[in-house]
Order: structure tokens, then C-alpha cells, then sequence
């Protein structure tokens, strides 16, 4: 075995962003649609999130940690690039160039929601519906959120693709088609779900 | 003569070192020339548009039908080998650059070096030599052998290495090229022999395998149409393979 890690970080990083980080998304994504079915849903539904046994815990080993390597990481790599899609415009290279500016718009806009919310959170403030719905009152932090929203689902679905290619799921030409139809499914549900989520804060 | 005539705009440059200027060349018309042709009427009079007496340009070329891969540059902006490129199918003025991923050594003359190294580390041979003669290897199903056929066409003419996002300054990325090497290799029942070998070249270094970041476009600009991209998912999914056995043993050794 050799010293070079490198082969093992990207690895890593590949796998983190669909676990956990992938799967925590949706499970993020789907508890906000509670907020469709009024502010007490939304009340009790973040409450038993906040309760779970093990909370803390969960959230670094789950959320957290792998977050800041998956980010951290994943900014090295982007920066790597040398995009050229000028002269190749080929559909596969915008995708490979998309992933890395939603990348960093990801990663922003996560500072700036954990700021706002878990961060708040830790300061004393209440994490419920009034609290989203008076951050999104403001149109500029509304069409944020979506713009926030859409680049992480995005980079989520255009993830899965090349997750599938990295680990050698997908091979043929034929599979990894079918995979990029898949993944533009996943891309159009999860989006759904996580604009009609926030639009629900909207008075 | 006619009239008609072919304009260039050749990006130069004197040395290695030097920086670079756009020169315009302007030649007479003659039918069925190819950007390798136009190149030598230029070495036969070197002056430019303006009719000035000029360096003759410096280019690379061998075998004149697409499989050396020594005349490779980006012609009009796309990497292309100019043996190939025909002028009567080429936009006018036709502009001529060197392969700028490799470093220039003069005009359109680049070292493709780096790619000979790589396939130097990834051992893209088959290894039979030995003090003694080892026979006759096994035979290769006829199916297999057109397979690799296609994998063997590579040239090294460093186009998908030029296509590639991730092929920079930035980064030490081996390229598709050799990836694509390893895997034909491996497939040869004799190459075989060095599977795992191979295969941990490419996880166990800067700039191995992992660093494909899947923007395809090597497999869209390969002149020999080499399937460089399953190639890749191939490996990806044998270093997948590998990286458990090497972590958790295995008495499987081939």
C-alpha cells in the first residue's frame, strides 16, 4: 500500500455526497413539506427532529463532518479545472462545468442557511415556521432560497450520474444514457419537492 | 495559376520560451490540399500576407494518413491531426495553433513527452521478455482481439488531452490516453499478468484514475473514435475491485 491518499479522497468524497449527505437532503427536503400542511405540522415535525435520541451525534457524524470534506474537497477539485466549454460544447462538459459553479453556490448558500438557522438555533432562537417564513417575507431571500434550493438538487442528481461513473456502476454508454435519464427525473422530483416546501413559508 | 488563394493565420513562436504572435499567410489555390500541404508550399516561400520575407514554419509530421498522431494541432480551433484536415473543407481564413496542453517548442511543434512517460508508468506493454523462452502465450477469443483492436488504435496524439478539462497546469492528470492503454493491457491474456500491477499505478499516484472528472469530452474529440469513457468506467469499476482486495486481502490473486 502506498502513501498517496489521493485515489481514497475522491473516493470519498464521491461517496459522502449520496451518503450520507444525498440521503440527508431528501430526508431535509421532505420533512420541510410539512410546512404544506400548515405551521403546527411543521412545528411537530421539526420538533421530532430535534428530539431524535443521539441528536448531536447524528448531526456531526451525518451532517457536518462529511458536509465540510465534501465541500472542502470538492472546492479544491472545481478550482482544478480548466473549463473549455467554448470550444466543446458538448452536453456532458456543461454538466461537468455546472457541477463545480453549483458546487461553490451550494456551499454559500449552506453557510448561509446554517448560519441563519442551526447557528441561530444554538444562540437561543426557536427553529419553527414563523422563523422561516420571516426569513423568506423578504423576495431577495426567497428567490435566494430556490436559487440555493435548485443548485443543491442539481448538484445532487448531476452527483449521482458521475457516482454511478466513478465507482464503475455504470460502464457502457448505453447504461450511463439511462443514467443521465435518471437522473434528470431525480433532478425534477427532488426540486419539486424542495421548492414547493419553501414557497409554503410564503404568506 | 488561379486566382483563388488560401489565407492561414498561424499563431508562432520562436522558442520554447518565447512569446507568442499571430503571423497571416496567404497562398495560392490548388486542389485537394491538406493543411500538411499548405504548410509546405509555406516552407517552399516563407513570406507572409503582406509579402514579407519570413521564417519558414515549423510543424510535425510522418506518416500523412491519420495514424502517427505526430501532426496533431488545433486547426480552426478544434485539436485535429493536419493531415486530415482538407482545405476545401475548412472555414477561411484557416487558423492554425499548437496543442497549447503540451509545451510549445517552436511554432506548431509541441513535446508530447509527458504522454510517453505516462505510458512508460503504466507499463502499457506486454512483458514476455526473460532469460528463458517462455512459449507460445494463450490465445485471445477473435471477438476480444477486435475489441482491443479499437483500443489499439491510439496514436498518443495528445487530442484528448488537449480536450480534457482536467488535463492543466493545475493538475497532474495522466489523461485518457493512458487509461485507456491500461485497460487494453489488462485485457491481453498475456498483459493480464500485470493487472493489479497496472491498476495500482493508477490509484497510487498524483494524478491517477480519480482524477477523470467525467466531462466526456475526450470520447468526442478522439480522431480514432476510441471508447476512452467506458474505457474509464471500466477501470473505475476494476479499481473498485482492487482497492478491496488490497484493503481486505484476497486469495484471488489475478
Amino acid at each position: 500500500m502506498s502513501n498517496n491518499r489521493e485515489f481514497l479522497y475522491r473516493r470519498l468524497h464521491s461517496l459522502l455526497g449520496v451518503l450520507p449527505i444525498g440521503l440527508y437532503l431528501i430526508v431535509h427536503l421532505m420533512v420541510n413539506n410539512f410546512a404544506v400542511k400548515g405551521p403546527e405540522a411543521y412545528n411537530q415535525a421539526t420538533h421530532f427532529m430535534e428530539n431524535l435520541p443521539f441528536r448531536y451525534f447524528m448531526e456531526v457524524t451525518i451532517i457536518f463532518l462529511p458536509i465540510i470534506f465534501h465541500a472542502i474537497y470538492g472546492l479544491y477539485i472545481a478550482f482544478q479545472a480548466k473549463h473549455n466549454t467554448s470550444t466543446y460544447s458538448y452536453f456532458r462538459n456543461w454538466m461537468f462545468r455546472i457541477q463545480r459553479i453549483t458546487g461553490v453556490i451550494v456551499l454559500i448558500f449552506i453557510t448561509w442557511h446554517v448560519w441563519e438557522t442551526r447557528v441561530a438555533s444554538a444562540f437561543g432562537a426557536e427553529v419553527n415556521f414563523n422563523m422561516m417564513a420571516e426569513i423568506v417575507s423578504n423576495p431577495f431571500a426567497l428567490a435566494l432560497y430556490i436559487i440555493g434550493i435548485t443548485a443543491t438538487t442539481f448538484h445532487f442528481a448531476n452527483g449521482l450520474w458521475s457516482f454511478a461513473v466513478t465507482w464503475g456502476i455504470t460502464v457502457s454508454p448505453r447504461s450511463q444514457q439511462i443514467m443521465t435519464y435518471v437522473s434528470i427525473a431525480v433532478f425534477v422530483a427532488v426540486t419539486f419537492v424542495g421548492v414547493r416546501a419553501i414557497l409554503a413559508f410564503v404568506g | 495559376m488561379s486566382e483563388k488563394t488560401i489565407k492561414l493565420v498561424i499563431k508562432r513562436q520562436k522558442n520554447d520560451t518565447g512569446e507568442s504572435y499571430d503571423e497571416r499567410f496567404e497562398l495560392p489555390y490548388r486542389p485537394n490540399m491538406n493543411v500538411i500541404s499548405a504548410l509546405m508550399e509555406i516552407r517552399r516561400n516563407p513570406q507572409n500576407e503582406s509579402g514579407e520575407d519570413t521564417t519558414a514554419v515549423a510543424w510535425e509530421a510522418s506518416c500523412l494518413e491519420e495514424v502517427c498522431g505526430a501532426c496533431s494541432m488545433i486547426i480552426n480551433g478544434k485539436p485535429r491531426q493536419s493531415c486530415t484536415a482538407l482545405i476545401d473543407q475548412l472555414e477561411q481564413p484557416i487558423r492554425l495553433e499548437p496543442m497549447h496542453t503540451f509545451p510549445v517548442v517552436r511554432d506548431l511543434v509541441v513535446d508530447r513527452s509527458r504522454m510517453f512517460d505516462s505510458l512508460k508508468r503504466v507499463k502499457a506493454w506486454v512483458p514476455i521478455d526473460g532469460t528463458y523462452d517462455l512459449g507460445p502465450g494463450p490465445r485471445m477469443p477473435e471477438a476480444k482481439r477486435q475489441w482491443a483492436y479499437e483500443l489499439s488504435k491510439c496514436m498518443t496524439c495528445g487530442v484528448c488531452l488537449q480536450a480534457c478539462p482536467n488535463v492543466n497546469s493545475k493538475s497532474e492528470f495522466i489523461g485518457p490516453a493512458a487509461l485507456s492503454q491500461v485497460r487494453l493491457f489488462n485485457a491481453h491474456p498475456t498483459g493480464a499478468m500485470h493487472k493489479a500491477e497496472r491498476l495500482e499505478t493508477l490509484m497510487d499516484s498524483d494524478g491517477g484514475l480519480s482524477n477523470c472528472g467525467n466531462s466526456q469530452n475526450c470520447v468526442e474529440a478522439c480522431p480514432k473514435g476510441i471508447p476512452l469513457t467506458t474505457s474509464i468506467a471500466a477501470l473505475n469499476r476494476e479499481t473498485t475491485l482492487q482497492s478491496f482486495k488490497n484493503f481486505f486481502g484476497t486469495d484471488h490473486t489475478a
